[in-house]
């Protein structure tokens, strides 16, 4: 199993999201935002958090009109597999991958801290690991995670059972306690919370490493 | 020429900015601030003659998220 990480100018969690890829097996190629192709025989693309293009306009604004995101958008288009984390997922919803957009807090402050998270739904090869109501505590770090979206997408998500996580006390004002979503075809997820920084004992927490232990395994023998 | 692109969030989008700026003035004694919306002014230095199609384009493609924001466009 092969997962590429792009790395942007003001990436800082490509190397932890790199780490999290290998700690489950996975062979990981990191990809610079400029390389308008993907590497051979990718199953994965990884979007890791940090502050691309330093946050500059809009968060991911500018990452998603990058060389590389064409290409990411292609493969997420022709029904590829994208993990986009915090300035991922903000990314993701840049491209128009996922809908919706990311707000500032609405507490206006940068929030930094473990999260309990709430599995909304086992349905998917990132979430196959946990049972839909499971308790997970993994940490986010971020001043622009208050998702929205229009009604209609909302009850969309909700229809489509596409909301991955919730959380179970929202810090950031995000409709309906959004913490992550799928794509249509349940192979985009955009999560805001940081599953490769509860990845390793180390970390003080190891929730997110079955979301990448199921997904790699699920990957490699597809 | 030069344009000017005033980007906006929708109305109904919430602006938490412009709360916590509207919540500052009343503290500072101004009275009957009733709301406060807080955007952005991006200034484009364009070759002559480029047509505001194009600068339509920039902003929908760029300059705004047409999903949480709305844009204008001013000629100067």
């Amino acid at each position: 199993m092969k997962a590429a990480v792009i790395v942007f100018p003001g990436s800082n969690c490509d190397r932890d999201l790199a780490e999290a890829f290998k700690a489950a097996g996975a062979q990981v190629e990191m990809v610079w935002h400029k390389d308008t192709t993907l590497p051979q025989g990718v199953d994965i693309i990884g979007i890791p958090g940090g502050f691309s293009f330093g946050d500059y306009l809009r968060c991911g604004a500018i990452a998603a009109n990058s060389p590389i995101c064409q290409a990411v958008k292609a493969h997420g288009e022709a029904g590829g597999y994208v993990l986009g984390i915090c300035n991922g997922f903000q990314v993701l919803t840049e491209t128009g991958l996922l809908p919706g957009a990311l707000l500032r807090n609405a507490g206006l402050k940068f929030v930094c801290r473990n999260e309990r998270l709430t599995v909304a739904t086992s349905d998917s090869l990132y979430t196959r690991g946990y049972n839909a109501g499971d308790d997970i505590l993994i940490p986010v770090a971020h001043h622009d995670g208050n998702y929205i979206a229009t009604p209609e997408v909302l009850a969309q998500l909700r229809d489509e059972d596409r909301v991955a996580f919730h959380y179970a006390d929202n810090p950031n004002g995000s409709m309906d306690n959004i913490a992550g979503i799928l794509s249509a075809n349940r192979r985009v997820l955009g999560m805001m919370p940081h599953p490769e920084r509860a990845a390793d004992v180390g970390h003080g927490g190891t929730d997110g490493a079955r979301l990448f232990a199921h997904l790699t395994e699920a990957l490699a023998s597809a | 020429m030069k344009a000017r692109v005033h980007v906006m969030l929708k109305t109904g989008v919430l602006d938490p900015q412009g709360e916590a700026v509207r919540h500052a003035l009343s503290g500072m004694g101004f009275d009957g601030v009733e709301g406060v919306r807080q955007g952005k002014v991006i200034e484009l230095d364009l070759a002559d003659g480029t047509d505001e199609a194009t600068i339509g384009e920039m902003c929908e493609k760029l300059l705004a998220n047409t999903v949480i924001e709305s844009y204008s466009i001013e000629v100067i």
